[in-house]
């Protein structure tokens, strides 16, 4: 894994052979409403193989719910989600095959409390992918070296800190083999001298060439390794630009006063 | 002990060296140190120990006495225990022994019991000793084989075993019989009505909660009486179901509704996160339900769970008014006697029967603290 952190160059470098033409995620003229309230409204986005994409904006805008349609903790009513070339419907099966394609890391963590570190792991892979035990486990020990934890495998998440936990959750979902990763403020619940390695680990990532969809703002985090940011608000996707025109020179009100009161 | 930092007020600090963790002092650590702290702190305090503890000692006193020291041990009729004074008329115990065991079970076949008994005993010890191993092959054995074993020993009319009608068994035996078909019934009968109650598809939660309702809404008794004297008018003429188990199903069910709703609190508390993080994964309804929320659900309501079985294990008593003579029954039974009528033998049947029902409710009570302790994983936020 990446001694931490990646020069934002090497990154865009790398990224003209990396990214290709093809469709990880395609997100067309999606809605979706909670009884009368409409908080997602035409949301059009289209996410290449290999691009890292972080969104911001404020809380409530409905960051959250657009990333968790992706892999359907969310329905939606209307428009449409193609994922890795599969439509999400009602159908079970093409769910099933969604949710094995794109992995999930939660504010909180979400590892099962009465499980160990490795059994949290391995439990996927083997009952969702069937792999045998010996082999899961191998997997799984393989992703906790790569997040740099291999130490703490027969522990239970109660007892190791936020930023371990964390970490732990990227490597349960990376068990998976994910072909995309979700991330939903994964550093906002930490401690903040937790916080740096949970982001490492996420460079990692993306230096390895994940496509990555986070909702973040940890804007250091996002001008060195996205290649779009997206502003969301209202429902709605307000701005969409790459990191260092984003950041230098906002063109709509609303992100200009977004970013004014997260940068200080 | 070294000498006290000292942190001036007026200038900046830097702390030289880092301290070590010493030994707590010892006034909180020992027991004298736990009772000084918790029984005798303040006058108050103290004269409600000395109350309480007086009161303690003299039930003590009473039950030593009347049991063990002005008891009666060895006789062979009532005129071992008529003269007055007398304390627990323990005779009276030990000639009915067998039947308290067995009821009305032939005294020739008592060895069919104590076989199920013994291989009872020996399947379910090793399943609660958490490092005992081949658990599945023991949970197969004990869940699967074990019935059909016990019901051909006990029932007879295979292999040259002599058929015993279900009538004729009695005592500890039926208490063992109900209690147990009861607990291992209503846990999976219960978390599936749970799990039914929270369904999203209308008619399977619809049907959950008529079911939870009427049973938590009929007392035992009704259920029992029903089974027993008007079940039969309903099924066709020639019909007829076993009359331990209309009781035994009507246990069991009534158990599972109350089940139902303690494993029901149990879901509750779980957070949505748990739900997301497995549906992420890609688990399904049911693995996620077994592997992830039923089993911290469950955990948590161990002693509501426990607190079931236990009301489950004493309501045994009540298949007594449907002539079906249980543990508390045949000692009850007992006491019309002719050759045992004494003045103690009605105290003598109560105080052995307490003192049975006492052990497996404290065993069953225990048991659960201990796998409490087991299955905590860590610190709690
Ligand atoms: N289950 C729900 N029912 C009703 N409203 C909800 C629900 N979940 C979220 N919302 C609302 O939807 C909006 C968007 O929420 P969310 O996507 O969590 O925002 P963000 O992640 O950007 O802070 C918020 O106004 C929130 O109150
Ligand atoms: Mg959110």
């Amino acid at each position: 894994m990446a001694e931490s952190v990646v020069d934002a160059e090497d990154l865009a470098k790398a990224d003209q052979v990396r990214i290709s033409n093809e469709t990880a995620v395609e997100i067309i003229g999606m809605s979706k409403w909670y009884g009368e309230f409409n908080v997602l409204k035409d949301i059009n986005l289209r996410v290449r193989r290999g691009e890292r994409i972080v969104i911001c904006g404020p809380s409530g805008s409905g960051k959250s719910t657009m990333i968790r349609c992706i892999n359907r903790l969310e329905e939606f009513q209307k428009g449409q989600i193609i994922v890795e070339g599969t439509e999400l419907t009602n159908d079970l099966k093409k769910i099933d095959e969604i949710r094995r394609d794109v992995g999930m890391c939660f504010q909180h963590f979400n590892l099962f409390p009465h499980l160990t570190i490795l059994e949290n792991c391995t439990l996927a892979p083997i009952w969702v992918r069937k792999m045998p035990k010996k082999d899961a486990e191998e997997l799984a020990m393989h992703y906790l070296k790569r997040v740099r934890i291999p130490d703490q495998a027969k522990k239970y998440p109660g007892q190791l800190s936020g930023g371990q936990q964390q970490r732990v959750a990227i490597a349960r979902a990376l068990c998976m083999k994910p072909k995309i990763m979700l991330f939903d403020e994964p550093t906002s619940a930490l401690d903040p001298e937790m916080v740096k390695e949970v982001l490492d680990t996420m460079v990692g990532l993306a230096n390895d060439g994940m496509t990555m969809l986070c909702v973040t703002h940890e804007m250091g985090f996002a001008r060195q390794v996205a290649n779009r940011v997206i502003f969301m608000d209202a429902g709605q996707i307000v701005e969409m630009n790459e990191p260092n025109a984003f950041f230098a020179n906002p063109q709509h009100e609303r992100t200009k006063l977004f970013l004014s009161q997260i940068l200080h | 002990m070294t000498d006290a930092t000292f942190i001036p007020a007026d200038r900046p600090f830097v702390r030289a060296a880092m301290l070590a963790p010493e030994p707590p002092p010892a006034a909180v650590a020992g027991f004298s140190g736990w009772a000084r702290a918790n029984l005798f702190s303040g006058p108050f305090n103290t004269l409600l120990t000395l109350v309480c503890a007086a009161g303690a000692a003299y039930v003590a006193w009473v039950l030593v006495d009347f049991m063990a020291l002005r008891a009666v041990w060895t006789g062979a009729n009532r005129e071992a225990c008529v003269a007055p004074g007398t304390g627990a008329c323990w005779p009276f115990i030990t000639a009915r022994f067998g039947q308290l065991l067995y009821g009305f079970y032939p005294a020739d076949q008592h060895w069919r019991p104590a076989a199920v008994f013994f291989v009872a005993v020996a399947l379910i010890a090793p399943l609660l000793i958490p490092s005992a191993p081949h658990k599945k092959l023991n949970a197969l054995l004990f869940f699967v084989a074990f019935p059909i074993f016990a019901f051909v020993m006990l029932r007879g009319g295979l292999f040259g075993l002599r058929p015993v009608e279900t009538r004729a068994w009695g005592g500890l035996l039926v208490t063992l019989v109900v209690a147990t078909t009861g607990i291992v019934a209503s846990l999976p009968l219960g978390v599936l009505l749970a799990l039914g109650r929270r369904s999203k598809l209308p008619l399977i939660r619809f049907l959950s909660i008529a079911f939870i309702e009427f049973w938590r809404g009929v007392p035992l008794i009704t259920v029992l009486f029903f089974a027993t004297y008007m079940l039969p008018l309903f099924l066709p003429s020639g019909w007829t179901i076993d009359g331990l188990l209309r009781a035994l199903v009507g246990v069991a069910l009534f158990s599972a509704a109350y089940m139902a709703e303690v494993v029901r609190g149990g879901l509750q508390a779980i957070p949505k996160g748990q739900y997301e993080g497995a549906q992420a994964l890609g688990l399904r309804y049911w693995p996620m339900m077994l592997l992830i929320v039923l089993p911290q659900a469950l955990k948590l309501v161990i002693p509501g769970i426990v607190n079931t079985f236990i009301g489950l294990f004493k309501d045994t008593t009540l298949v007594a008014i449907v002539s079906i003579f249980d543990f508390l029954g045949i000692i009850r039974a007992g006491f019309a006697d002719p050759n045992w009528a004494t003045p103690v033998t009605v105290y003598t049947g109560f105080a052995f029967a307490g003192v049975v029902y006492f052990i497996f409710c404290y065993g069953m009570s225990r048991y659960s603290r201990f796998v409490e302790e087991r299955l905590d994983t860590g610190h709690k936020r």
